[in-house]
């Protein structure tokens, strides 16, 4: 039924990824509600989904980046992007 | 006594969540799939990883398009927010006047994104046209082959078309402001530019984010009235990444080239609403 999106493992794995990390938050929100609002660094009240939003958005420049600048492979932009997940959970 | 919070009403958002998963999220997913794959004959898939993405992202014309959009995008904001709200303030408050302005700025709003390509098509005809047989009549040739005609008519009918939803957002939120501010204000003695800057502009931040959010997606993206007016042309100069991805998706038939545009396309618009989002929302407090 799902054969005309031409899944792959990888993309799979990113989804199931950004799935994972929704319901994480969910249940985070559920065990311990209020969203862990917080002034950040960048001068935005930020809750849990909010750095979770920048983490990804910020990781797929990252990745985009490299690939436009250096091309593959990819492991460094994975360690900054990583780096910057760190970031926003730490100080955004 | 302490309030009860009840999680039951989270079924109820589950229906939405259906619709925007077979809505939005399905085909996005497969739009992630064919941007990492080489697709022949629209059935055949292979595995080409982040080829695709350093292609495109390399690409002259693809930058040139994304610079084209986010001009295009930049001017009509430029023109279109200023303009809309000088038209709100100075519509009437009430009265059949008020009500008569409202249908009058509807019609462009109700007026089909190709109808009116069409329509401007026809307005420029140097032959048929009555803006076009103007120019003509003063000497001036109205060509739509000069880069600056192009762009000009485009912005133009984009301006035609859209600040009239921004006026009317804006009016629909300059009408909910009570008018003891406004008493208040003649009462300190505030001049026509302090009440617009300190009571009518903070009251309607909210609609004016909406609107400007509303008309970024929309000029970002337009489509259709570039196609019927130039084609893209003169020489590229009015291709807008929507035409590009187009031109790439379903002439072409470069699916996963176009996928790769697309997420990029989709990147795009998110950051820049969320900026917009958050730099309105933190400005005004």
């Amino acid at each position: 039924m799902l054969s005309w999106m031409a899944w792959t493992w990888p993309t799979a794995f990113v989804f199931i990824g950004i799935f994972s990390a929704i319901a994480l938050m969910a249940v985070l929100e559920v065990r311990n509600p209020g969203g862990n609002e917080r002034d950040g660094i960048l001068g935005l009240t930020t809750t849990r989904g909010d750095r979770l939003f920048i983490t990804l958005l910020g990781s797929a420049y990252i990745f985009l980046a490299w690939l436009g600048i250096f091309g593959t492979p990819l492991w460094v932009p994975l360690g900054i992007a990583i780096l910057w997940g760190g970031f926003c959970f730490w100080k955004v | 006594m302490e309030k009860k919070t009840s999680n039951k009403a989270w079924f109820l958002v589950i229906p939405a969540l259906i619709m925007v998963l077979i809505a939005a999220a399905l085909p996005m997913a497969a739009v992630v799939n064919y941007s990492v794959q080489d697709v022949f004959a629209g059935d055949r898939f292979v595995w080409v990883g982040t080829r695709w993405f350093q292609e495109v992202l390399r690409s002259p014309d693809f930058q040139a398009s994304l610079f084209r959009s986010l001009a295009f995008s930049a001017i009509v904001l430029c023109i279109e927010v200023p303009l809309g709200l000088f038209v709100a303030t100075r519509m009437p408050d009430k009265g059949m006047m008020s009500n008569i302005y409202i249908v009058l700025m509807a019609i462009p709003l109700l007026t089909p994104w190709l109808v009116v390509g069409f329509v401007w098509k026809v307005l420029v005809d140097v032959d048929a046209g009555l803006l076009g047989a103007t120019f003509a009549g003063l000497g001036l040739n109205y060509d739509l082959d000069n880069v600056f005609v192009a762009w000009a008519t485009i912005v133009l009918m984009d301006v035609w078309h859209w600040t009239s939803l921004i006026a009317l957002l804006c009016y629909a939120g300059l009408q909910s402001i009570p008018f003891a501010y406004y008493q208040a204000a003649e009462v300190d003695g505030a001049s026509g530019w302090a009440v617009f800057r300190y009571i009518q502009i903070p009251k309607i931040k909210h609609v004016l984010l909406i609107a400007v959010l509303l008309r970024f997606m929309d000029s970002f993206m337009i489509y259709t009235e570039p196609f019927l007016l130039t084609r893209g042309g003169p020489a590229k100069s009015t291709t807008f990444l929507s035409l590009d991805l187009v031109q790439t998706a379903s002439i072409q038939f470069d699916l996963g080239e176009a996928g790769a545009m697309s997420i990029i396309y989709f990147l795009i618009i998110l950051l820049v609403c969320w900026s917009l989002f958050n730099i309105m929302m933190r400005r005004n407090g």
